[in-house]
């Protein structure tokens, strides 16, 4: 059986002079998780319905799992768990039926419905809310019930749409475990984004569209390293607070090191150069100078500073 | 989650999916307020009818059953006219509206297969307000008429007033497709079909001098029709002139296979532009 994927070929949308997506050739394959990230009307949501039917090419066309999406939406749409714009739902329905709805059309067996609605219910917290209508529920509350219901035919692909957009800081976190865990199930995700950090966390490959245009498409690492000029930045924990002007001196002297920020009491930001030989060197040498460190990450200052300058490029 | 797919489920085909479309549909609409407030309007129309019954009694009425039930029941026109704007008017406008459909369309269903689901819905519960108004007015020709209660003209009344409520609604779906605004569809089914039909029927045949075919409210006529005496039962309309006070008159009595067929004409093809407009509808 060959691998989920998406396609798309020249894809182009105008709507009446303004062109919103200018020829888009994007491939998608494997399981993994894909980030599509670029501005508010870059392109991203645009795309998206392109790829749902819910909107028409103007020039090109675009495929999932190599059926034609403008074709037969029917079956294109088939393999897909898809979450565009933060849709509404009948409101006298309860989750429990909307999902059962949901189920039903996708042609989920009925000895599977119950068991499958209950997994997505308690994947997205709504399990206690079951039986109550969508029509009292918060935004929140909504957007969890459509997450729930494009993953309840257990989906191939899934194509969500900023789907933490109404959440609150826990539903948010939540969100990207929802879909850190459907990456361990053989998944092709494509999720449009603007929130970076989230990317950062979820994201194994990102596309970067702006204007229309896609400006690049890689994986998280290739990315961070073809675009970062040859530095790298990464946050530094400490296990107590440290004073950035007692400790600059010395993670200055470390011969890499380009620039040390402090980010709050217990972390540092430390930008350096020389790609992963030099991030090694530098880790190293943090430990050596005995100075509390009890962790590294990488800074998620890395794209958000690639993600600044590509956009900027356009203007 | 699941780590073993169990899976991709077999699709449904697209009748089995209008199906389970307008079960889930006329779910939302039994459950709504709208509904409600439907029943609530058509029962305050049978309270009054009642009401005035037995307070009057007119002889005019109360002598023959078929005199009643063509009164009483012609008041059906007006009851459809309302269903279809409550279930009807932001069917598909109110997919944009509320965003409703961005759920929908994210499954793998046919545009056509949602317009047809959506329409059977709307016309299940435009059917059950159709027959509570029957009850009402069965209800009362009971009591008043008693051996003469029900008419086999009523059946017949009752499969004509059918056949224009899937006229109408086909209109309103029609209305509802063109605008991504609810409250067109409301306003102009509601406009047409109480007095904007009427009106040019009254043009067509007072000022053409023709007979107003084209126009579903003479079609829809033909629910009282056959309560006549010498019912037309043919394809083609019967002409009448009255002369008075110099001035001569010409109506028109639509003949029952005349009116099914302009309302099924209506149906099919209201039907099919509001198919043609909602499968070209984007979800911007």
């Amino acid at each position: 059986m060959s691998p989920p994927s998406i396609e798309t070929h020249e894809l182009t949308k105008r709507f009446g002079k303004f062109t919103a997506l200018d020829g888009l050739t994007l491939r998608l394959e494997g399981t993994k998780c894909v980030g599509f990230l670029g501005p508010n009307g870059a392109g991203k949501t645009t795309t998206l319905k392109l790829l749902t039917d819910m909107i028409f090419p103007s020039r090109g066309g675009c495929e999932i799992n190599g059926i034609s999406v403008q074709e037969d939406r029917k079956r294109a749409l088939s393999a897909a768990g898809v979450l565009i714009e933060s849709p509404e739902i009948y409101p006298s329905l309860t989750p429990q039926e909307a999902l059962e709805m949901v189920a039903d059309l996708r042609g989920v067996p009925p000895a599977e419905r119950p068991e499958r609605i209950r997994t997505v219910l308690s994947e997205v917290k709504m399990l206690e809310w079951a039986h109550q209508r969508v029509g009292r529920f918060s935004k929140g509350m909504k957007q969890r019930i459509n997450i729930a219901s494009a993953l309840v035919h257990d989906p191939e692909v899934v194509i969500l749409d900023e789907p933490s957009t109404g959440l609150d800081p826990r539903g948010m976190a939540e969100v990207r475990s929802i879909v850190r865990d459907l990456k361990r199930s053989q998944r092709l995700i494509f999720m449009s984004s603007h929130i970076l950090s989230e990317v950062v966390d979820v994201c194994d490959e990102v596309a970067l569209v702006d204007k229309g245009k896609l400006l690049f498409y890689d994986t998280l690492e290739n990315v961070t390293t073809r675009f970062a000029d040859g530095h790298g930045t990464v946050d530094v924990a400490f296990a107590r607070p440290v004073a950035l002007e007692s400790v600059r001196p010395a993670i200055a002297g470390i011969p890499n090191v380009k620039d040390c920020t402090q980010l709050d009491p217990k972390r540092l930001r430390v930008r350096f150069e020389g790609g992963p030989d030099g991030q090694g060197r530098l880790l190293e040498a943090l430990v050596g100078l005995h100075l509390g460190v009890i962790g590294v990450s990488e800074s998620e200052s890395a794209l958000e500073e690639i993600y600044l300058r590509q956009i900027s490029r356009g203007d | 989650m699941a780590t073993a797919r169990a899976g991709l489920a077999a699709v449904p085909d697209s009748l089995a999916q209008v199906g389970k479309l307008a079960r889930y549909q006329l779910r939302e609409y039994l459950r709504s307020r709208r509904f409600l407030a439907l029943v609530a309007i058509i029962g305050a129309i049978g309270a009054i009818l009642t009401g005035l019954l037995g307070y009057y009694r007119p002889s005019a009425l109360l002598g023959g059953g078929l005199a009643f039930y063509s009164d009483l029941w012609g008041g059906v026109t007006v009851v459809i006219v309302l269903a279809a704007v409550f279930f009807g008017g932001d069917a598909i406008a109110g997919e944009f509206q509320n965003k409703t459909g961005y759920f929908l369309m994210g499954l793998p269903v046919r545009r056509t297969t949602v317009y047809v689901g959506k329409f059977l819905a709307a016309f299940l519960a435009s059917v059950a307000m159709v027959l509570l108004f029957l009850a009402i007015v069965v209800g009362n020709g009971v009591f008043y008429l008693r051996a003469a209660a029900l008419p086999w003209q009523l059946g017949v009344s009752l499969v004509l007033a059918i056949v224009y409520l899937a006229a109408v609604l086909g209109a309103t779906f029609l209305f509802s497709s063109l605008f991504k605004t609810s409250a067109y569809g409301f306003v102009l089914t509601a406009i047409l079909f109480l007095f904007g039909f009427t009106i040019l029927q009254e043009l067509v045949t007072d000022l053409v001098g023709i007979e107003p075919w084209m126009v579903i409210s003479y079609a829809a006529s033909t629910i009282t029709n056959v309560f006549g005496s010498g019912v037309n039962w043919g394809l083609a309309g019967q002409s009448s002139t009255v002369t008075e006070f110099r001035t001569t008159t010409t109506t028109w009595t639509a003949g029952i296979a005349e009116g099914v067929v302009i309302m099924i004409a209506y149906l099919v093809v209201t039907a099919a532009v509001g198919l043609w407009r909602f499968e070209r509808e984007e979800f911007t």
